[in-house]
Order: structure tokens, then sequence, then C-alpha cells
């Protein structure tokens, strides 16, 4: 078996979601012997890459790499894959994944297994991913080759395991493309942005709060523990705080010593920005809410009467 | 502009997940069915397309039997005409197979926007819009924020990325994007609406009709199952006043805090 992550990076930093996939490699070579390769689209990542054991890098280098664009991506995966012919594709489940991942697996008539959590050998190779929301998973087996995405979390940069790795350049032939979208430049909404993970403390709201009137209850407590106010989408999306305040996939992700969770439900999109907390305590009125899954301490009641109580006694 | 959009009926948020006995699926009974709510959005920003622009909205779904309902809440609200293509017989409904079938029945159609929204809530793979692009070879784009007309030929897109970055992005029609939820407030369908439906023309498809290669799975799902707990979750229970007590305790002298 041979296995190739491709490791995204923007400006010369990696992604550590891409990281985590190479991780899982890593494992599942232990496990069958696969040789796994790292492939990178930045040439100054190679030296930090090379410190990772693996069977080799491949550097794809070209100026038109250089800033993400779907088009060119795909046309350099696709000469990656004819070139090596790996078994299977990893890549981090991240926004730029899921953007033109699935384009590659139409392109390359292979099946993208997206968003997985976890993999298994039962018999064969299995790998583990959320359905309905996360409320049930379910095992898939590949019938031959495939493209697995990993999601956020999933795998650590801790277990990593270090060697000395070479690395081999490709070449890639972009007269033929056609580009059939003009990427613009990115930039930022919010005037006052908050780095959310330097916190230690963090209370987090969510659509429980109700309406904006009553942040207030939950600022106050923040203040007491010397924290940061913090949100789920919906409160965002509503304008009631600021987007720099979002924690989750399209906003921050944060690993705080205490992630006091208040009146959200636990949508995945959520939790992969958090679930990283050292500490959990969710309050929330539905005992059923998926937050409480990945709670250490889990409140079922009203936020009404429990912060405005807590924030006095503390 | 002609317009599609795709939507795909799933199990609402509060439906009673129950697995049957082949842990492949789930006990229909106990499912309250909706349009998929990411892709209500989609077909919120195509009406306003069709709004700016004097198009037609073609709303189209592939599924069972029930699913013929999410064409007819589409059509109240105000899309032209719809598509049903039925899965009876069809298994292992892959994100590749599902985008291949649509792509097929759509291909003659000549839509210059195609839009859906930017995952489904039951299965989740969040693909299919964006293998359309591919199969029909289109431009794409996915966690569209918003969208501008240029002109006949192009469409100008806002695009999420992540930690709180946004993007426009030109790209060239036709084009098929995948909508990101809370990109516009969705609405309701008038009265008018509803007594419009009976007018409105929705063709169906089966099986027989597919004239694309399906034979190939690429995958298999071998079960379902609930999530193994990863952690010990500590239950803090009582009235108020109880668990505000414990809970100091928990921030003094478990996690340390205060």
């Amino acid at each position: 078996m041979k296995i190739i992550t491709f490791i995204q990076s923007t400006d010369g930093k990696i992604n550590n979601n891409s990281i985590e996939a190479f991780a899982a490699s890593q494992k599942i070579s232990e496990r069958n012997n696969a040789e796994i390769y790292l492939l990178t689209f930045d040439p100054s990542l190679v030296e930090q890459l090379s410190n990772y054991k693996s069977n080799g890098i491949i550097v794809s280098d070209n100026s038109k790499l250089e800033n993400y664009n779907p088009i060119y991506y795909l046309s350099s995966l696709e000469t990656v894959y004819n070139k090596y012919s790996p078994d299977l594709l990893f890549f981090g489940h991240t926004y730029e994944t899921r953007d033109w991942v699935p384009r590659l697996s139409a392109r390359l008539d292979m099946p993208f297994i997206s968003d997985t959590t976890n993999f298994n050998f039962e018999n064969e190779l299995n790998f583990i991913r959320p359905v309905y929301q996360a409320k049930l998973s379910e095992k898939i087996v590949l019938e031959n080759k495939g493209i697995v995405s990993f999601q956020a979390g999933s795998f650590s940069i801790e277990d990593l395991i270090n060697g000395n790795s070479n690395s081999e350049k490709i070449d890639v032939d972009f007269s033929t493309v056609k580009l059939n979208v003009r990427p613009g430049e990115k930039f930022r909404e919010s005037a006052n942005e908050v780095d959310l993970s330097s916190a230690e403390v963090i209370v987090s709201i969510g659509r429980g709060i109700s309406k904006e009137e009553n942040i207030p209850v939950a600022e106050k407590l923040a203040d007491k523990l010397n924290g940061q106010i913090a949100a789920s989408r919906p409160v965002v999306d509503s304008g009631w705080l600021d987007h720099s305040r979002q924690v989750g996939s399209s906003g921050q992700t944060v690993s705080p010593k205490l992630y006091l969770s208040v009146g959200i439900s636990g949508a995945i999109q959520h939790l992969v920005g958090m679930k990283g907390s050292k500490n959990i305590v969710a309050i929330n009125k539905d005992p059923n809410a998926p937050i409480f899954e990945i709670a250490d301490y889990a409140v079922v009641g009203d936020l009404f009467e429990i912060l405005p109580k807590l924030t006095e006694q503390l | 502009m002609k317009i599609c959009v795709l939507i795909k009926q799933v199990a609402s948020e509060d439906s009673n997940l129950v697995l049957s006995s082949d842990k492949l699926s789930l006990n229909a009974d106990a499912l309250n069915l909706i349009s998929n709510e990411p892709d209500t959005y989609a077909l919120e920003e195509a009406l306003q397309l069709k709004e700016k622009t004097e198009g037609s909205v073609k709303v189209c779904t592939f599924g069972p039997e029930s699913s013929r309902q999410v064409i007819k809440d589409a059509l109240a609200k105000g899309a032209d005409s719809g598509i049903f293509i039925s899965d009876d017989g069809i298994n292992n409904k892959t994100p590749q197979k599902i985008a291949k079938i649509i792509s097929d029945r759509i291909k003659n159609e000549n839509f210059d926007i195609i839009l859906s929204g930017l995952q489904s809530n039951d299965s989740g793979f969040a693909q299919v819009g964006l293998l359309i692009a591919e199969y029909l070879n289109t431009s794409h784009a996915s966690l569209v924020m918003g969208t501008e007309i240029l002109n006949e030929k192009s469409i100008k897109v806002k695009l999420e990325l992540e930690n709180g970055w946004f993007q426009w992005s030109e790209l060239d029609l036709p084009s098929s994007l995948t909508i990101q939820s809370g990109i516009n407030t969705p609405r309701y369908a008038t009265l008018k609406g509803i007594m419009s439906v009976k007018n409105k023309t929705v063709d169906s498809f089966s099986k027989d009709d597919v004239l694309c290669d399906i034979s190939s799975d690429g995958y298999k799902t071998t079960e379902m199952f609930q999530p193994i707990k990863a952690k010990e979750t500590v239950r803090v229970e009582g009235n108020p006043d109880e668990i505000v007590d414990e809970l100091v305790d928990i921030l003094k002298n478990k996690i340390k805090v205060v």
C-alpha cells in the first residue's frame, strides 16, 4: 500500500490538520508497512518535513501554486497521482480541502471519504466518520483506491514519529489548464481582532442565550473568571458578537484551561474548534445536546438561573 | 439566467434516530423529513438571483418518493419547475453516484448556475455540488457567503475561508456553487405560492432513465453505530443552588481557575 498525504500550507506555514492526517498515515504504516509520502507545494517546508519518518517528500514547486487556486491544485495532484499511483491520498479536512478535493475525486474517479475521525483494522482497513450531525458514526471500507480527509483533532501531532526523509521534485505542466476562477485578495471583516487562542478561560455562548440583551449575563461571568467571551456561529450570524469571537471551523480553534459552554448545543462545526480544551463545562437545557458528549462536566439546567448565582458566588 | 437548485430531503434535527437491525439504515417511521437546511439557503439565493436577472429556477432532488415534498415546498416559495429523480432500485448512494445521476439528468438543460447547500445534514460528505462541477466541466466555489452577477458570462462570489478570512472570487459561468448557511434569510411560502404549485411542472425520472455508468460503488458502508464516547462526563445535578455550589467547587478545586 502507498499513501500520500498532502501538506496544506499558506505563506510558509503548515496547516496542522494536514500534519495530523500524516500522523494517521504513520499509524497505518505501523500496522501494514504502507509506504508513506508527504506532498508539499512549498519547497521551504522540506527541511521541517524531512524530520518526520516517511518514505519521501514530493515537492511540486511552481509559482502558480503559491496561493490557493483549485484549478492549479487539481492539475498538480493529478500529475502526482499519475506518477506515483498511490492507493490512498490523505488530506486534513480543511475548508480548502472541502473546496477542491471533491473535484479531484471526480477527476481521478476515486471515492472521497471526507471528515473521517478514525480508522481501524478489523479484517481490513476501515474508516470511521460521523453522520447525522455526529449523532451516529459509519464504518466505511474502500473497494479499491480512495481519498480520505481527517477531521481536525482526530490524530495528534504529538504522536508523530521522527526520522530523516529525502525529497524529490515533480514538474507540473500547467500549459493546457483552463482557468475559470480568478480569486481576489483575502481580507478580514473584523476591525478589532480578539485572539482567543491565548485565553486561559473562555465563556462561550450559543443559541440558548436567546437575545442580545442577555449577553451581559455571560460577560459578567467571563469577567469574574478573567476570561474572554466567545460564541458559536448563530450568535455571530445574528450580529450580537464580533466574528473574531467565533469558535469553530469558520472561526477560531481554542484550547483553554477552561471552556465554559453556555446554551451551545454542539454542532460538529463548533466542536472541532474547542474539543481540545483542557476542561469543558457545558450548561444546556437539552439533556441530549451533543456538547455533553465531549464535556468533562455536564449541567442540564437553565443558564439564566445558574449563571447569575455562579458569578455572585465566585 | 437559468438556475438549478439541488435540494435533498433529510431527517430533521429533532428526529429520533433508530438504527434498523441491519445497522445500515434508520427506522423511517421515526424520522421527521424536511428539506436539508443548508439547501434552503441555496434556494433563497436562487430566488433572489432570479429576481435580479429575470431568470428561472428549477429545483432538482434525488431520493425516495417522499422527497417529492421538497420540490413542492420549493415551488411554493417561488421556484418555477422541478425534476424528481427516484432512487428506487439504486443501491449504495455514494456522493459520486448521486452526482453522476444528477449531472446526467441536467447536462442538456444548460444551466448557468447550479446551487446547493454546503452539505447535507445526514451523510454530510459536502461533495455533490462540487462533483457535478467536474462532471459538467463548470467552474465552482464552495462556502459561498455572497453572490453578485457581473454579466452573462461571469459571477463574483464572496467565499468564507478559514479563521475568519474572506475572499471575493470571479468565476466563469456556468458555475456550481455550494452555499454557506446564514448567507440570506430564507422566505416562507405565501398562500398564493402554495396555490401555484399545482400549475407548475415536475418531471419525474427513475433508474431506467439513468444513462451514465453507475455500476461502481468505490466504497461500502459496513455498519452504522452510536459514537463511542471518548470522555468520562461528570453530571452536575440538583436544584440551581446545589448546581452552583458544585460548580464553584469544580472551578476552584478541580479545574483551579479561581
